[in-house]
This record gives structure tokens, C-alpha cells and sequence, in this order.
């Protein structure tokens, strides 16, 4: 695989999935825009190592549930590298409670971020993506999207709301040659998953076919097959990266 | 023809693939051009792009016939 020439965006790219993934279209060779909410440093340290792998990169710091700001970082994206071919829509929060106890806070500042923050990048970019008649939108979505967990009813609802979406937008820009498409990935070793207990884990490991947690790189590599030429004739769909937690 | 008509009409026959002749001020877009609401779109951001105009969504909806967008554009000059 090969994305030299192609120029990504990575919403929420400082650390955990989202770094993986543009370290990987760093290293096929996509210039990478390293989108991050409020870490510098970490988001820094990303773009050290893609420009230590040759690539071309900077970072940007945007609220992705923020109109004004998404609008400015597809800008300066644009303005710096002439294109824009990939997306990543990987930014998200959790915020955990159970049904009974969550605040309307907890609620929206997951919707903004999780969904409208899709919403928003994706309606932003799509103009320039209609124009090179050239776009690969990547939504992540989660297991919990399909299968549903106590506890995250505000997370679960964004991540299946993201499949509507992608469907949605798979359609109308279809005609564009511009793919829409998902991954789901299961239980993967990032920080949002560090804070579950050993015990937890151990529980986990039960319900998980292949045995272990998935690795960001086991999602980075799939969303570079999907921003990739050998992805071109699938739209719409959702690729489940889960060790086979749910089928 | 206006200029304004002028370079309209070279956008609107590169983008939908319609003979010239066809893009009249009373012609639809959608009926008489064969756009697709997409298409639509599309029209609008090269317009925007042509004469550096920004319109606005509102604006846009109310675009139906090649004349609504050339008396829009005038009026925006």
C-alpha cells in the first residue's frame, strides 16, 4: 500500500488510536495534519516522529464540535498541502455514567465531540473532496456502537449514530468517488481502556475469541487499507476490529 | 449576453455536459438541465469560486433557473 502524494486529516491524532493512525499514513506516505483538543506536548512528539519518517506534517489545535475551528483547520490544510484526500474521524471522549446518574452534561459533551464533531469535519472537507473527485472519509465507530454497555449509554448512542452517518454520507457523495466507511474496534490497549480494573480485564479476556486486547495498530492498519486504492470499491461499510467479541 | 450570462453559462456546460443552447434564462437546473441536487451543490461552489462570491445556504435554495443564479451574482457585484 501506498498514500505518497495523498494528504490525511486526523481528528484527535495526540495519542492512543488516533496516533497509531497517522503514524501509519505517515509512514505509506501521506502528509499528515495531527488534529488534538488540548494536549501540545503529546501532539508535538507525533509530529517528531512522522518527520522522523520523512514525512510531511503539522499539528493543529481544533475543537472538533466547533463549526469556526474545524472550518479553520480544513483551511490551513488545504492552504499548506493543495489537497485533502483522507479523514480520519477519530476524535471522542467518554463519559461514563449509569442511565440513572448521567448528567445532561455528560450527555451533550459526548454527542459534540463523538457526533456532531463527525458532522462537522466531514461537512468541511467534502468540498475540496467533491472537487479532486478523490475522498476517503474514515468514521470510528465502536463495538459498544453494536453491542451496547452498562454504563455508556451516551458513548454507545454516538458511536451506533456514527454508522447512520456514514451510511448516509456514504450515498450522497458515492457519485464523487468519494468512500465513507467505519471501523469498529473492540477493546484495544489505549488510555480510555487503562482504566478499567485487572478484574475487569480478566472478565474481558473471556468474552474476546482471539484472547487479548487488540493493539491501535490492529485499527491503524485497517483504516489504511480503507484510505488506501485497494479499499476503492467499498463504501458504506463497517469493518469490526474486536478479536471477534462480536460478530 | 452579459458577461456575467457569459461565463454562467461556460460553467454550467463544462459541469452537467448540456449543449449551450439549452442554457437559457428561464431554464430549470434540475428539470430542464438534468442536474441532480448535488449537481446543484457543485454549480454554487464553482459560481462562488468564479466571481469570489460566498452565498449563502439560504440564498442557495432560492436558486432554481440559470436566470435566479445570474440575478443573484448581479446583485452581489
Amino acid at each position: 500500500m501506498n498514500l505518497q502524494g495523498k494528504t490525511a486529516l486526523v481528528t484527535g491524532a495526540s495519542r492512543g488510536i488516533g496516533r497509531e493512525i497517522a503514524l501509519e499514513l505517515a509512514r505509506l506516505g501521506a502528509n499528515v495534519v495531527v488534529n488534538y483538543a488540548g494536549n501540545e506536548s503529546m501532539a508535538a512528539a507525533v509530529a517528531e516522529e512522522i518527520k522522523a519518517l520523512g514525512g510531511e506534517c503539522f499539528i493543529h489545535r481544533a475543537n472538533v464540535a466547533d463549526s469556526e475551528q474545524v472550518q479553520q483547520m480544513v483551511k490551513e490544510t488545504i492552504d499548506r498541502f493543495g489537497q485533502l484526500h483522507i479523514l480520519v474521524n477519530n476524535a471522542g471522549i467518554t463519559r461514563d455514567n449509569l442511565l440513572m446518574r448521567m448528567k445532561d452534561s455528560e450527555w451533550d459533551d459526548v454527542m459534540n465531540t463523538n457526533l456532531k464533531g463527525v458532522f462537522l469535519t466531514t461537512k468541511a472537507v467534502t468540498r475540496q473532496m467533491m472537487k479532486q473527485r478523490d475522498g476517503r472519509i474514515i468514521n470510528i465507530s465502536s463495538i459498544v456502537g453494536f453491542s451496547g454497555n452498562a454504563g455508556q449509554v451516551n458513548y454507545s448512542a454516538t458511536k451506533a449514530g456514527i454508522i447512520g452517518l456514514t451510511k448516509s454520507t456514504a450515498k450522497e457523495l458515492a457519485s464523487r468517488n468519494i468512500t465513507v466507511n467505519a471501523v469498529a474496534p473492540g477493546f484495544i490497549t489505549t488510555d480510555m481502556t487503562d482504566q478499567l480494573s485487572e478484574e475487569v480485564k480478566q472478565e474481558l479476556y473471556k468474552q474476546i475469541p482471539l484472547g487479548r486486547l487488540g493493539e491501535p495498530k490492529d485499527i491503524a492498519k485497517t483504516v489504511a487499507f480503507l484510505a488506501s486504492d485497494n479499499s476503492s470499491y467499498i463504501t458504506g461499510q463497517t469493518i469490526h476490529v474486536n478479536g471477534g467479541m462480536y460478530m | 449576453m452579459s458577461e456575467v450570462l457569459e461565463r454562467v453559462t461556460k460553467i454550467i456546460v463544462d459541469r452537467l455536459g448540456v449543449d449551450e443552447s439549452k442554457v437559457t434564462l428561464e431554464a430549470t437546473f434540475k428539470d430542464d438541465l438534468g442536474a441532480d441536487s448535488l449537481d446543484v451543490v457543485e454549480l454554487v461552489m464553482e459560481l462562488e469560486d468564479e466571481f469570489g462570491l460566498q452565498f449563502s445556504d439560504e440564498d442557495s435554495e432560492k436558486i432554481l433557473t440559470v436566470g435566479n443564479a445570474v440575478d443573484y451574482i448581479n446583485s452581489k457585484l
